[in-house]
């Protein structure tokens, strides 16, 4: 007889799966609609809408009086859309230069939504500090019935959102290539710019606050940018690229969840340590392998720089 | 009434020591923000903010003693580490600025949340001391923390006015600045040093993710106001201590809001003023204000023949 008492116990339980899941479902849908901002230089836009989206989760929270989703998804959505507007027309008015106005307009708006959350807190668990890193340790705890099985509810949204993004990308693939690349060209082809870049926005403000509660509105941004940033390094197409990145967030979940599993953290937190390590470790290896290339190809590594 | 009468005339000592702290502080952020958003390095106070998180949580893991400067230089170390990789990787790639600036942002401050849940779990390790660098806690400043503040204001203050043409020539014209022999890679990472200094600094009373706005939005106003560069000092100078002192001020006299918890959150209240102030100063600066720009595109559209004259 064995003693059951003695039996291993499994090292991933059911609801370890669910929430690595989640994190797999945020990181790369997140990471998919990234790789358009990087693409077009706007990461640190990524980051301006994370922080600001606050203000429009709590205005939201303060009008309703409920956590549910969708108001806060429509507040959110607003103000990331207003972010982007009022970043680059303080740009052009304020003759400072983007990256200024961005800190200018994200700053302002995120201690906007301090405040007003501080004005809230009392009456319900919202309080910023869970806001900053989300608690991706409690999604298995929140479930909806999705045929016939109980699935966590931050699955299922994510889940939506990332069809979402999939199906957008694939029927506007044409607008977005074209206004990435070369937004005059796109212009003259009759395709309408501002109006492309202001669904982009949307579509960054609406993953954003998805993801934000399971994953918190900072590390969301390594979500956003880290798997386009690093898979650009390693190829110079597009097609390749998005692919390459779905792949980086996808292992960048996995490997940071059981990471903190096993050292008993913050799973969002390692997650986020983890893209970093893999964005400087890729740097590195591109670096030396470009370095080798050059050197194998014209023999004397010493004369293979191109002379000043 | 007694009690803004009291505020106002800085009878009460911790207010007093608060409000001189920070306005101190953002005074010589203000200044040092100039020089950085000119520099197009607006947004690198950011990123040191984010890593002085996890600098914070090693120092409280490796050093005994838990004082305040103890953590604050964990918070410099990992601060300027966090510059030379973000600069290290810049010279190798050729790579986005902003990508690599997003994910210096979000990985070191991801590092933070582990070490911190780490602390946590740690017997005995309680985080309550961490937790008040997220948001600052402004209020809770004693006379010694203070001094801290002081010192390291007083030293950027003086580096800035006494290096005040080299930087300038740094900032308009770097090109130029090199070819007449300036040590212009020193001035940077000075520059930057500077910055790290100011932003740590300013953890303990606005906050890791709120101290950037002291380096941004006073800067920010101040160019409105004027195109030479130390009246551009001035004015940003000028702007960082009024928000300083009226966030403290408001969030001191301000009654609690009906059943909050806490009282106003006074980083926050010091970085809505200096917004406050910014739109004002977009809105009413002389020369390129936005209501004096339509003013005079209204009397362009009047026909006025003078003006119509000077300008086609």
């Amino acid at each position: 007889m064995i003693d059951p008492s003695l039996a291993p116990e499994p090292w991933l339980t059911v609801d370890d799966l669910w929430t690595m899941a989640t994190a797999v479902l945020a990181s790369v849908a997140c990471g998919l609609v990234g790789c358009w901002l990087v693409l077009r230089r706007l990461s640190l836009l990524g980051d301006a809408i994370s922080h600001a989206v606050l203000p429009g989760i709590a205005g939201a929270f303060l009008l309703t009086g409920t956590r549910d989703v969708l108001p806060m998804l429509a507040g959110a959505t607003v103000i990331g859309v207003a972010t982007a507007f009022i970043s680059s027309a303080l740009g052009r008015w304020g003759r400072v230069d983007r990256d200024a106005a961005m800190g200018v307009t994200f700053t302002s708006l995120f201690a906007l939504g301090v405040v007003m959350m501080s004005l809230a807190a009392r009456q319900v668990d919202l309080d910023p500090g869970c806001v900053l890193y989300g608690l991706l340790e409690f999604v298995p705890f929140d479930t909806v019935e999705l045929l016939g099985m109980p699935v966590p509810r931050a699955a299922a949204w994510l889940g939506a959102v990332l069809v979402i993004d999939v199906v957008l990308m694939l029927a506007f693939f044409k607008e977005l290539r074209a206004t990435s690349f070369d937004s005059a060209h796109a212009a003259s082809l009759g395709i309408r710019v501002g109006v492309v870049h202001l669904g982009l926005m949307a579509a960054v403000a609406a993953n954003t606050v998805v993801a934000f509660e399971s994953v918190g509105s900072i590390l969301v941004v390594a979500m956003l940018v880290a798997p386009g940033a690093t898979a650009r390094l390693w190829t110079d197409r597009l097609v390749p690229m998005l692919w390459l990145a779905s792949g980086i967030a996808s292992a960048t979940a996995i490997v940071g969840y059981l990471a903190a599993l096993e050292l008993n953290t913050s799973a969002a937190g390692m997650i986020a340590t983890i893209s970093m390590v893999g964005y400087v470790g890729s740097v590195g290896a591109v670096v030396t392998i470009g370095a080798t290339r050059r050197s194998s190809r014209v023999g004397r590594p010493s004369l293979s720089e191109p002379l000043p | 009434m007694a009690e803004l009468f009291r505020l106002l005339s800085l009878q009460d000592s911790s207010t007093r020591v608060v409000m001189l702290s920070t306005a101190c502080l953002a005074v010589a952020a203000a200044l040092v923000g100039s020089l950085a958003m000119l520099r197009r390095r607006a947004l690198v106070g950011d990123a040191v903010a984010h890593a002085s998180l996890p600098g914070i949580c090693l120092a409280w893991f490796v050093a005994g003693d838990r004082s305040l400067a103890v953590l604050l230089v964990g918070a410099l170390v990992l601060g300027l580490a966090c510059m030379a990789i973000m600069a290290l990787v810049q010279r190798l790639t050729k790579a986005r600025e902003d990508a690599t600036t997003a994910i210096a942002i979000s990985g070191f401050f991801g590092l933070g949340i582990v070490l911190s849940r780490m602390i946590q779990n740690q017997p005995g390790g309680n985080r309550a001391g961490l937790d008040g660098f997220l948001f600052g806690k402004a209020a809770s400043a004693v006379t010694s923390d203070a001094w801290l503040v002081l010192a390291v204001a007083a030293i950027a203050v003086t580096t800035i006015l006494a290096l005040r043409k080299e930087f300038g020539l740094l900032c308009f014209d770097r090109d130029f600045a090199a070819g007449i022999g300036r040590p212009v890679h020193r001035l940077d990472a000075l520059l930057l040093v500077l910055v790290a200094l100011v932003t740590v600094a300013g953890l303990p009373s606005v906050g890791v993710v709120l101290v950037v706005a002291l380096l941004v939005i006073p800067p920010a106003a101040a160019r409105c106001w004027s195109s030479s560069l130390s009246t551009m000092l001035v004015a940003a100078a000028a702007i960082g201590a009024a928000s300083a002192i009226i966030g403290t001020g408001l969030s001191a006299v301000l009654p609690p809001p009906a059943g909050a918890s806490g009282g106003w959150p006074t980083g926050p209240m010091i970085v809505l003023t200096a917004a406050v102030l910014f739109v004002l100063s977009l809105l009413l600066a002389p020369e390129r204000g936005v209501l004096m720009v339509m003013w005079r595109w209204h009397r362009r559209r009047e026909g006025n023949p003078s003006i119509l004259g000077n300008t086609r």
